[in-house]
């Protein structure tokens, strides 16, 4: 079956999951790499130009071995020194890696890239593109070879809880057997839910926002009801602040 | 359950960030290993941190910090059970004296293969030239080899100016980079469970034989071997080597007679595929400095006799060179 996570299981029996990089955004970052290579050439034309004063022969030769081992060469040095990564893979926060999750050796990059004359038949990409697009771990031709695949690599930080916490007046806890209460009938799900939504608050438009944060703090104040000390006056985003702060720390 | 996750974050912190300043100096410097006790310690903050993981997997839905540790754990994973040779430095001349040839020995019945094909493929062209002369423009892409050879031949031997005086240089660049892809792409349709590189091996000894049939024929085969003998006997070998390898990722796909997995015959082979395609690329390099500044002379510039025997020569080496280089002494 087709996902778009890749899951890989330790000897320790500890399982864990990266998300596969779909063809469009594959497709896109090897668009930006395709651009990259014909700047770094057209830069290189102005010095052929210069060396054509020379000798013209010399420079068209130089020109034309350059072009050749710049397209064929580029993915691969990139690949090797920026661990999996090119310009494009880089700006779309992609990363090549092997398939089992062990370090990427110069001989996968390799056929990986070589294989881009089979992948990019007829054009553009096409057969290399069907095949990301039907294979269960999204990888073209060159990556079945080299026991490759592609993941998102976004920026990963510790998490940050305290933005969201931390000194606070909390309502709620004026009244710790409903606190309790609550922690009780929230499950984790729930809990997910309430918490992803106030730390991605600013990605939401205004509207939007308020919306959410309406039927969320709807749905809570349905969990336990308190009484009106505790919530009149109470923003619904301050409400679900206030129960995040309830059932994920546990002491004051 | 909800655990506390401030504080689980808090007092786990110190292990990821201490796991991942290991991580990050060891991908930054690959070949350098770790004395015993940091390869200790790193296994250690691994097992705790996995052990967080399955934690906070089971007993809370907290994506952002799983994702994170799922991310930490992954890149620690690959350090610590990768099990194939570590990357060592790279030394071009005993990679090319040895590694190179060994692996062509390896794989010798590939290249067999490789060749018989090509050779199937001269003697269905030359067959073709022989018994119907009017293929011919079927069988030649290449406009100029249509042309009458004993017409050819005078035309040749009778220049009286250099037709590549001024552009040798960018000849030769460019028939290395079409020769180079052409040897990729050999390789590459070893993906199509090795139909397209059999189907490219077999079209090159089809025109490879109509020619040789067609020079043969008009009474011209000291010319075809004085001018073909001299880079075809490098070019040739080159694109058989990168039939050979297109043939062994072939085999590794369909796996006939191996109980091994898919995944595992790959990567078995991905190395030697590298390789053979790597040192088709340096004697394609060779055959295209050879083909620009000496094959296009012919009598009575440069004798034929010497050309032949320059490509015997090469041949020879070539010959001993995969044979016998790299071989270990008893």
């Amino acid at each position: 079956m087709k996902t778009n996570t890749i899951n890989i299981r330790t000897p320790e029996g500890i399982v864990f999951s990266q998300q596969l990089a779909g063809p469009v955004t594959r497709f896109l970052a090897c668009f930006i790499d395709q651009l990259c290579i014909q700047t770094a050439m057209s830069m290189l034309g102005l010095v052929v130009g210069l060396l054509g004063l020379l000798s013209s022969n010399f420079a068209v030769a130089f020109y034309v071995i350059t072009y050749f081992v710049v397209s064929i060469g580029y993915g691969m040095v990139l690949e090797w020194f920026w661990r999996g990564q090119t310009v494009g893979k880089r700006l779309l926060r992609l990363r090549v890696v092997d398939v089992q999750g062990m370090r990427l050796q110069f001989n996968q990059i390799a056929v990986r890239n070589l294989l881009r004359f089979v992948d990019s038949l007829p054009f553009f990409y096409f057969l290399g593109g069907v095949t990301c697009w039907f294979n269960s771990r999204c990888q073209r031709l060159g990556d079945i070879a080299a026991n490759t695949v592609v993941l998102r690599a976004p920026k990963i930080s510790e998490p940050d809880l305290d933005q969201l916490l931390a000194g606070k007046f909390n309502s709620l806890r004026q009244f710790p057997h409903l606190a309790a209460r609550l922690r009780q009938n929230v499950n984790p799900t729930e809990a997910s839910i309430v918490l992803q939504s106030l730390l991605r608050r600013d990605e939401f438009d205004p509207l939007a926002r308020v919306e959410l944060f309406s039927k969320l703090a709807e749905h809570f104040h349905a969990k336990v009801e308190f009484p009106p000390d505790a919530t009149d006056g109470v923003a619904d985003e301050q409400f679900l602040r206030n129960v995040v702060d309830i059932v994920y720390r546990t002491k004051n | 359950m909800i655990i506390d996750l401030q504080k689980f974050i808090a007092n786990e912190r110190p292990c990821w960030t201490e796991l991942e300043k290991m991580i990050e100096r060891l991908e930054a410097d690959p070949d350098g290993g770790l004395p015993l006790e940091q390869a200790q310690r790193f296994h250690q903050l691994y097992e705790r941190t996995a052990a967080d993981l399955a934690k906070i997997t089971t007993f809370a839905s907290e994506p952002e910090t799983r994702r994170f540790l799922e991310n930490l754990v992954a890149r620690a994973y690959g350090e610590i059970h990768e099990t194939r040779e570590k990357r060592r430095r790279f030394f071009p001349l005993q990679w090319f004296t040895r590694t190179w040839p060994q692996t062509f020995r390896k794989h010798i019945r590939a290249f067999y293969l490789s060749l018989a094909i090509t050779v199937a493929g001269c003697l269905f062209g030359g067959a073709a030239i022989a018994f119907d002369p009017e293929s011919k423009p079927v069988l030649m892409p290449f406009s100029h080899l249509l042309q009458d050879p004993a017409k050819r031949v005078a035309e040749e031997e009778g220049a009286t100016e250099n037709r590549l005086a001024g552009h040798k240089t960018t000849f030769s660049a460019e028939l290395m980079t079409h020769n180079t892809k052409v040897s990729i792409f050999t390789l590459a349709l070893g993906m199509t469970y090795g139909i397209g590189t059999v189907i490219m091996l077999f079209y090159n000894g089809v025109i490879l034989g109509a020619v040789a049939a067609d020079y043969i024929h008009a009474g011209e085969t000291k010319f075809l071997f004085g001018w073909l003998m001299p880079h075809g006997v490098i070019e040739i070998p080159a694109i058989l080597i990168a039939g050979q390898a297109g043939l062994l990722l072939a085999f590794a796909l369909i796996g006939h007679g191996s109980r091994v997995p898919l995944r595992t015959r790959l990567r078995e082979i991905s190395g030697d595929i590298t390789t053979l395609i790597f040192g088709a690329g340096i004697m394609l390099i060779w055959a295209g400095f050879i083909e620009a500044f000496l094959s296009q002379y012919h009598e009575p510039i440069i004798p034929y006799s010497a050309k032949i025997t320059f490509g015997c020569i090469e041949l020879v080496l070539l010959c001993a060179f995969l044979a016998k280089s790299g071989v270990a002494k008893k």
